[in-house]
């Protein structure tokens, strides 16, 4: 398993836009990926599970894959964390 | 005439006719079948086609709209990619062998029920977005047409709730106004309004009665009332509100880029107030020459743990550099009474207002202090700034704030990090302060009047209290004599006060503000060409 950690800066946090995008991010890869917000997790390839995680500007969320493209998983979307968020 | 009053999102007026919008109605009947895959076939065909619909809808809101109302659409299609949703329906299609209609409308209830349980109030109004997109799906597989709105003039469009499938469906140009009996300042209808500039009700208490179609109406959004069938002298009061509004309007612009200055040549510096980075926007497009009140508390509130150095020194110097060296004044730290957060561990207070709160944390536990003081003065040398401190009742706490922060600056120093020149202030909201504002003039370089917790700690008066609101005078003269005590007091020992609660923006004051010698005015950026208005107006 692979995870990285990161400080969401978006104002609005992970609104409905951008864990849209998120989801088909992580829908390129075969890994089981989770979001961390808290204590609450979320399955980060759907949509309304991601969004009910209520992600808000300064929150520090762990996002981790679990599988056979784990390391590409982690690095492509630690970069749409980044770009995006 | 009947008159019904709702919330107000928008302050002007809208005369026209009334349409009432009713949805279309669909029997949702639930019916055992026998082809499971069937089934799941018909759930994917509709799926696919409401998606195809959302993209044109998509298309059209971005055409006609703009991205911001458009987005939804694109939101609403991937909702109806999602898995949850997908594997919902299907597993109910298979375990309670249910047709189609039933299971997507099931489904997308408990979904959005998930939704409308949320404290987030951003996503408790997304639980209208999944019972929309699941209606969509479910009229795909009934056959069931939307209902559009059919009209040749333009209306005021009353109805129980508005999705935004169905108000981008209606012809903007035909809207004069939204009446909700629903709704809430976050909802669609909200956004669309304040895009469009037209006024809306939300809330609203009117019954959606079809003896009101077509009724002449006026909605008044100064005061959040709907009038039907308004008599002849409101009607014509209403013509001269709205003529009076639009004529306000255009004369507010031109203010923009000139000076805020008394027709005798008194200048007054008109600041705004803002509570985070992203304010700064409104600020700039109404020309604000400063910011005077910026509330740090939005670093610490909604948040885990405490802000770090870093993240608050970015969030300060955001703001320094978009103001590109006009005057920004911070407050530090005011957390307490209404605005908690959990990990500071604040007990429960019998008198929260008169409790554990802003300078009295912060000199309580000076670790909080000393890293939003580092921050403050490491984003200094990106712009012009001043800081000051809430809640002082106290020469002593003033001594000793300066004595933190000579030591936080040493440590800078010698970490060779660059600062600029800071003004200190402190903000006058409590009537000691107030009352010994000659002895805390020689401690620092402004003081700004807090004239909300000002009035609540002189009137002994809770403003929250609806039961009060009567007795609550905002124009006491006790508060005006503090007020004036203050500025005098400050001018005393050279040293220039503002006021920066809400009686900054009442420009029924304004004039008096200024002959008290008020040298700074800080106002929700909103106010800003309102109050530049009153002050050119003062002689």
């Amino acid at each position: 398993m692979k995870q990285f950690t990161y400080k969401v800066t978006d104002e609005l946090g992970i609104h409905a836009r951008p864990a849209g995008l998120l989801v088909k991010e992580a829908a390129k890869f075969q890994s089981s990926i989770k979001i961390k917000n808290g204590t609450k997790e979320a399955d980060a390839k759907r949509l309304l599970n991601v969004m009910t995680l209520a992600v808000k500007q300064g929150n520090t969320v762990t996002v981790a894959a679990d599988g056979a493209d784990e390391a590409d998983a982690v690095k492509t979307l630690e970069a749409f964390f980044k770009a995006n968020l | 005439m009947e008159r019904f009053t709702g919330k107000s999102l928008l302050e002007r007026v809208a005369i026209g006719r009334i349409y009432i919008y009713k949805k279309q109605e669909y029997l949702l009947e639930k019916r055992n079948i026998d082809d499971i895959e069937g089934e799941k076939k018909r759930f994917h065909e509709a799926r696919e086609a409401a998606m195809k619909e959302l993209q044109g809808l998509y298309d059209k809101a971005l055409a006609e709209i703009g991205e911001e109302e458009a987005q939804i659409f694109e939101i609403h299609r991937m909702m109806l990619e999602d898995l949850d949703f997908i594997e919902g329906t299907e597993s109910m299609i298979d375990g309670e062998k249910v047709n189609a209609e039933f299971a997507v409308s099931e489904t997308g209830t408990t979904l959005s029920n998930l939704f409308a349980s949320m404290e987030d109030a951003y996503m408790k109004e997304r639980a209208i977005d999944v019972l929309d997109v699941t209606k969509r799906v479910v009229n795909r597989l009934a056959g069931v047409e939307d209902g559009g709105m059919h009209t040749k003039d333009p209306v005021i469009v009353v109805a129980e709730d508005l999705t935004p499938s169905e108000t981008v469906q209606m012809d903007t140009n035909k809207i004069l106004a939204f009446v909700t009996r629903k709704g809430s300042s976050n909802s669609h209808t909200a956004i669309l309004a304040r895009t469009m500039n037209i006024p809306a009700l939300v809330k609203t208490d009117i019954t959606l009665d079809d003896k009101y179609q077509g009724q002449e109406a006026v909605v008044d959004g100064t005061t959040g009332e709907l009038y039907i069938k308004p008599s002849k002298e409101l009607m014509d009061s209403m013509v001269e509100k709205k003529m009076e509004i639009d004529r306000k309007d255009n004369e507010l612009k031109k203010l923009i880029g000139q000076e805020s200055i008394t027709a005798d040549g008194r200048k007054v510096n008109l600041y705004a107030n803002i509570g985070n980075v992203e304010d700064t926007k409104k600020v700039l497009e109404n020309d604000a020459e400063g910011i005077g009140l910026f509330r740090s508390e939005f670093l610490y509130i909604g948040k885990n743990t405490f802000p770090t150095e870093e993240e608050q020194f970015r969030a300060y110097k955001a703001v320094l550099e978009k103001m590109e060296g006009k005057k920004v004044v911070i407050r530090t730290l005011d957390i307490g009474a209404d605005k908690k957060a959990d990990y500071f561990n604040l007990d429960q207070e019998e008198n929260p207002a008169l409790g554990y709160r802003a300078i009295r944390i912060c000199l309580t536990q000076p670790d909080i202090f000393r890293t939003q003081l580092r921050a403050l003065y490491r984003a200094s040398a990106y712009g012009t700034l001043s800081i000051m401190f809430p809640m002082i009742i106290a020469l002593e706490e003033v001594q000793e704030i300066k004595k933190i922060v000579q030591e936080v600056k040493e440590e800078l120093q010698r970490e060779n990090i660059p600062m600029g020149d800071v003004e200190l202030g402190i903000m006058i909201e409590t009537p000691a302060a107030a009352l010994i504002s000659d002895d805390l003039a020689k401690e620092v370089q402004f003081f700004s009047i807090g004239s909300n917790d000002l009035t609540q700690y002189t009137l002994a008066i809770d403003r929250q209290n609806e039961k009060l609101e009567k007795m609550c005078d905002t124009h006491h003269k006790a508060v005006l004599k503090l007020i004036r005590m203050t500025v005098e007091n400050g001018h005393k020992e050279g040293i220039w006060v503002g006021i920066c609660g809400e009686l900054a923006g009442d420009t029924t004051l304004t004039e008096q503000f200024i002959h008290m010698g008020v040298d700074e005015l800080s106002v929700s950026a909103s106010r800003i060409l309102n109050v530049r208005k009153a002050i050119r107006e003062c002689v």
